[in-house]
C-alpha cells in the first residue's frame, strides 16, 4: 500500500495540470472562436509569407 | 457634402499609437469568408492585425491610424461582397462573457475534484466488502477533505452569492437549499473524518457542484450567443447620420454614426431619411412619417420649431435639426411613464422554478428536522447518529435535478428561439408565452410590414419592376424610396436623373425609361386606390402603375389563420385611423379590432382581457405599444421596432414573415410541458428517495447513484425540444 503515498500526488497533479491548462486557455480567449478555429488550420496564409 | 463615414467615435487607441477598431461584418455565408476577409484586410497598408471570428461574425483590426483611414475597411470589405459596420461592444455582452468564463472556471474546479475524490471514494466503497485498514480509508477521506473543501469554496461562489442575495431579499431561491446542503455535507464529513467513520460525503457535494454548474454553463453559453447576434444586429441596424461640423472655420456636414450624437448637435435629415434623434427643426418644412411611433400612416407637416422624433420617416423636404437631450422626448417620457406603471404588474410574475423552491425548501428543511428529532428522541438512536441521518437527508434531497429541471429546457428552448428567427430578451418570457390564450396585434409595422411596397406587384411584368426599382434608386422621393427598398432593387441606371417633384428618366435598352407621375410618364391618370400612392412606369411601350401602400406581412393570413386553428383569441389594436385598420382585419379574418387607440386605450384593453383571466401577449412594434407591451402578460416585437419598444419584449423577432410569432408560441408551449414534466419527475424522484434517506439507508453510494441519475434523465429529457414541432414546420416550407 505504500505505493499509494506515491500514486495519489501524482494523480492529484495530473489533474492540477488539466486545470491549469483550462484555467490558460480562458485567460488566452482560446474559446473566443470554436468555428473559426477548426477552419484556419485548413488555410495556406503562413506559407505564402515565406 | 458627406464624405466618408467617420469611425472615430468606434476606434480605441493604443499607448504604442496603434488603433483598433471592431466591425460587426454581414453577408458571412461560410468558412471560406474567414481568408477572403482577412487578406484584403492584410493587403491595405498599416494594417497590423485583422482577424475574424467565425462564430460571432466580427473582425478585429489593429492599424497604424497614421497609414490607412478606418473607412477603407468598410470599402474594402464591399468591393469584396461584404457589408460592415463599425460596433461598440456594449456593457452586458462583457458581463455576460465574463460571468462565462467564470462559470466554466467553477465547473472545471468541481469536475476536476469529483473525479478525483470519486478515485478515493471508489476505493473506499470496494473496500468495505474485502479489508481496507481502516488507517488507509482515514487517510483517503483526508485528501478527499484536502480536495474538497478548497475546491468547493470555489467552485460554489455562484450558488453562495445567489442564495446570499436570496435571503438578504428575504426570499428562497433554489440556491439557497443548494448551498445549505453543500455546507452542511462537507461539514459532516470533516467531523466523521476526524472521528474515522465508516462513511463521508465529500464525492456528493462536489458533484452536485459539477452537474448543477454543468446546468449553468449551458445556459450562459447559450445567453451569451443570443446576446452577440443581438448586438450584431444592434450594429448592423446602426444608422448615420449627418452632423455640422466645423472644419478650419467653413462649416461642413459630416457622416457620423447615430451612436456618436449628442444634445446641441446640428443635423441635417434629407427627403425619405430616417430621423437619427429627438430634435427641434431649425430649418426647412417637411411632412414626417410618425407610424413607428403613433401607428398614423398619415405623414404629418411640420415645420419650423416642430419636434421630431427618431425613428420617424422624414417626407419630401430636407430638415436642419439642433438635437434636444438624447432620449428624453415628451413622448418617451410619456411612455416611459405608462410602462413602469403597467410593468409593475409584470414583476409579480414569478417563475416556475421559484414558485417549486419556495414549498420545496421549506418542505426539506422541516422534514430533515423531523427526521433528525425522530431519531434522537424516539428511536433511541445517539445524537450523533440521528444528525448523520438528518443531514444524509438533506444531501439526498439537495435538488440537483430540480435546479437542472428549468435551465436545461431553457437552453434548449433558447436555442430552437433563435433557429427560428428569435431572440429571447428574458428567460421568464419562455414560461409565460407558454401559457398565452390570447393574442393582439398592433397593425402598422407588426402586421403590415414596416414600409410601404408595391400592392400590385403581382399583375406587373417581372422586368418592368425590376426597371422600376433600379430608377427609383435615383431619387429621394419618400414614394421611390420605398419602392427601392421593398423590391431590393438592384444598381442605379447609370446616367438616370431627377426632376424634382416629378420622376426618374434613365436611356434603358436603345430607348427611355420614366419613373413618376402620370403626367411625367406620359401614362392615362387611373384614379387611386383605397389607401394607395400611384406611381407609373413607363419603359419604350409599356406602362404600368404601381400602386405603393403598407402591405401584410407575406404569411400573414396564412399564421393568422394557423393561430385561430391553435384555438387562440385574436385582437387587433391600432393607432391608425379605423378605416386604414378595418380592410386589413376584413382580410385576416379578425373579427375584433380598434383603430385609433391611444398608447392609454391599449393599456386598458390589455388590462381588461387579464382581469377577465385571459393571458395576453401583445405583438407591437411602436412606441405607443410599448406600454401595452408592458402590461401584457407575454410580449413580442419585430426587430424593426423601436428601441424602448424592443426593450420591453420579452422576445424580438427577425425578418418579414410573421412565422416566428407562431414559432415561438408553439415553442414555449412544448418548453412550458418540459419544465413541468421535469419539475415532476425530480418532485417524484425526493418522494422515493427521501423516505430511504429517513430510513438512514442513504450511504454515498445511493446518494452518487440516485444524484447522477436523476440529473440525466432531466438533462436527456431536456433534450428532446429541438424545435417548433411538425404543425409550425409545415408552415414554414409552403
Amino acid at each position: 500500500m505504500n505505493v499509494l503515498v506515491f500514486l495519489i500526488p501524482l494523480a492529484i497533479a495530473l489533474g492540477l495540470l488539466a486545470l491549469y491548462g483550462l484555467f490558460w486557455s480562458l485567460k488566452r480567449n482560446q474559446y473566443e472562436d470554436l468555428e473559426g478555429a477548426a477552419y484556419r488550420i485548413l488555410l495556406d496564409d503562413d506559407i505564402e509569407k515565406k | 457634402m458627406g464624405a466618408a463615414p467617420d469611425f472615430s467615435h468606434f476606434v480605441r487607441n493604443d499607448e504604442d499609437g496603434r488603433s483598433r477598431l471592431d466591425l460587426a461584418i454581414d453577408g458571412i455565408t461560410c468558412a471560406a469568408c474567414l481568408p477572403d476577409i482577412e487578406t484584403a484586410m492584410g493587403r491595405l497598408p498599416g494594417v497590423k492585425l485583422a482577424r475574424l471570428n467565425l462564430t460571432s461574425h466580427r473582425l478585429a483590426l489593429t492599424y497604424d491610424p497614421q497609414q490607412v483611414e478606418p473607412a477603407r475597411f468598410t470599402g474594402a470589405l464591399e468591393a469584396i461582397g461584404y457589408r460592415a459596420y463599425p460596433f461598440e461592444q456594449r456593457q452586458v455582452e462583457a458581463d455576460e462573457q465574463a460571468r462565462f468564463n467564470l462559470l466554466l472556471k467553477c465547473l472545471g474546479v468541481a469536475v476536476f475534484a469529483s473525479m478525483n475524490i470519486m478515485l478515493l471514494s471508489i476505493s473506499v466503497w470496494s473496500g468495505q466488502s474485502t479489508s481496507l485498514p481502516p488507517e488507509t480509508r482515514d487517510f483517503f477521506h483526508f485528501v478527499s477533505a484536502l480536495i474538497a473543501l478548497p475546491a468547493a469554496a470555489y467552485a460554489g461562489q455562484p450558488f453562495f452569492s445567489s442564495a446570499w442575495t436570496a435571503i438578504r431579499q428575504r426570499r428562497l431561491n433554489m440556491d439557497v437549499p443548494i448551498t445549505i446542503g453543500v455546507t452542511l455535507a462537507l461539514a459532516l464529513s470533516v467531523y466523521e473524518t476526524q472521528h474515522h467513520a465508516d462513511h463521508a460525503y465529500f464525492d456528493s457535494a462536489v458533484m452536485l457542484l459539477s452537474f448543477l454548474l454543468a446546468g449553468r454553463v449551458l445556459d450562459q453559453a447559450m445567453r451569451r450567443r443570443t446576446r452577440t447576434a443581438a448586438g450584431n444586429l444592434a450594429a448592423l441596424k446602426g444608422e448615420n447620420a449627418l452632423r455640422r461640423e466645423t472644419k478650419d472655420g467653413a462649416d461642413d456636414w459630416a457622416l457620423v454614426p447615430v451612436a456618436a450624437l449628442a444634445a446641441g448637435d446640428r443635423l441635417l435629415v434629407r427627403a425619405g431619411e430616417r430621423v437619427p434623434a429627438d430634435g427641434v427643426i431649425v430649418e426647412g418644412t417637411s411632412a414626417v412619417d410618425e407610424s413607428a411611433i403613433t401607428g398614423e400612416t398619415d405623414p404629418k407637416p411640420v415645420r419650423l420649431g416642430d419636434h421630431v422624433y427618431a425613428g420617424t420617416v422624414n417626407g419630401e423636404g430636407a430638415l436642419t435639426v439642433d438635437v434636444t437631450a438624447a432620449g428624453h422626448s415628451a413622448l418617451i417620457d410619456e411612455a416611459a411613464r405608462l410602462i413602469e406603471q403597467a410593468g409593475a404588474a409584470r414583476s409579480r410574475y414569478m417563475q416556475l422554478s421559484d414558485r417549486v423552491s419556495q414549498f420545496y425548501a421549506p418542505a426539506v428543511h422541516l422534514t430533515a428536522l423531523i427526521t433528525g428529532f425522530s431519531w434522537w428522541l424516539f428511536f433511541g438512536a445517539t445524537a450523533h447518529d440521528a444528525l448523520v441521518i438528518a443531514i444524509s437527508v438533506l444531501i439526498i434531497t439537495c435538488p440537483c435535478a430540480l435546479a437542472l429541471a428549468v435551465p436545461t429546457v431553457q437552453a434548449m428552448a433558447s436555442g430552437a428561439f433563435f433557429r427560428s428567427g428569435l431572440f429571447l430578451n428574458d428567460a421568464r418570457g419562455l414560461e409565460k408565452l407558454g401559457e398565452i390564450d390570447s393574442v393582439v396585434f398592433d397593425k402598422t409595422g407588426t402586421l403590415t410590414l414596416p414600409q410601404s411596397g408595391v400592392a400590385n406587384a403581382d399583375d406587373i411584368p417581372a422586368d418592368l419592376l425590376a426597371l422600376a426599382g433600379r430608377l427609383a434608386r435615383s431619387s429621394h422621393h419618400p414614394l421611390a424610396l420605398a419602392l427601392a427598398r421593398s423590391l431590393r432593387a438592384g444598381a442605379p441606371l447609370p446616367d438616370a436623373r431627377e426632376t424634382p417633384g416629378q420622376g426618374v428618366c434613365a436611356s434603358y435598352e436603345g430607348g427611355e425609361a420614366r419613373l413618376g407621375s402620370a403626367a411625367f410618364c406620359d401614362a392615362e391618370f387611373l384614379p387611386p386606390e383605397n389607401e394607395a400612392s400611384s406611381i407609373y412606369i413607363r419603359a419604350g411601350e409599356k406602362v404600368a402603375r404601381l400602386s405603393i401602400r403598407q402591405t401584410l406581412r407575406p404569411d400573414a393570413a396564412k399564421i393568422i389563420a394557423h393561430l385561430r386553428g391553435a384555438g387562440l383569441d385574436l385582437h387587433i389594436l391600432s393607432g391608425d385611423r379605423a378605416e386604414a385598420v378595418g380592410p386589413v382585419a376584413a382580410k385576416l379574418g379578425i373579427a375584433d379590432w380598434r383603430g385609433g387607440q391611444k398608447p392609454a386605450d391599449k393599456i386598458a384593453f390589455v388590462e381588461d382581457l387579464g382581469a377577465r383571466g385571459k393571458r395576453v401577449l401583445m405583438v407591437g412594434d411602436g412606441l405607443n405599444d410599448a406600454p401595452a407591451l408592458a402590461a401584457a402578460h407575454a410580449s413580442l416585437s419585430p426587430i424593426d421596432a423601436v428601441h424602448l419598444t424592443q426593450g420591453q419584449a420579452d422576445a424580438v423577432f427577425l425578418g418579414e414573415r410573421l412565422l416566428p410569432v407562431a414559432a415561438a408560441l408553439a415553442i414555449a408551449k412544448k418548453a412550458r410541458g418540459l419544465m413541468t414534466q421535469n419539475l415532476t419527475f425530480a418532485i417524484v424522484y425526493n418522494a422515493i428517495a427521501v423516505p430511504v434517506a429517513m430510513a438512514g439507508h442513504a450511504s454515498p453510494l445511493f446518494a452518487a447513484a440516485a444524484m447522477s441519475g436523476s440529473s440525466i434523465l432531466v438533462t436527456l429529457n431536456a433534450l428532446r425540444l429541438r424545435g417548433p414541432g411538425k404543425s409550425v414546420n409545415v408552415l414554414a416550407k409552403s
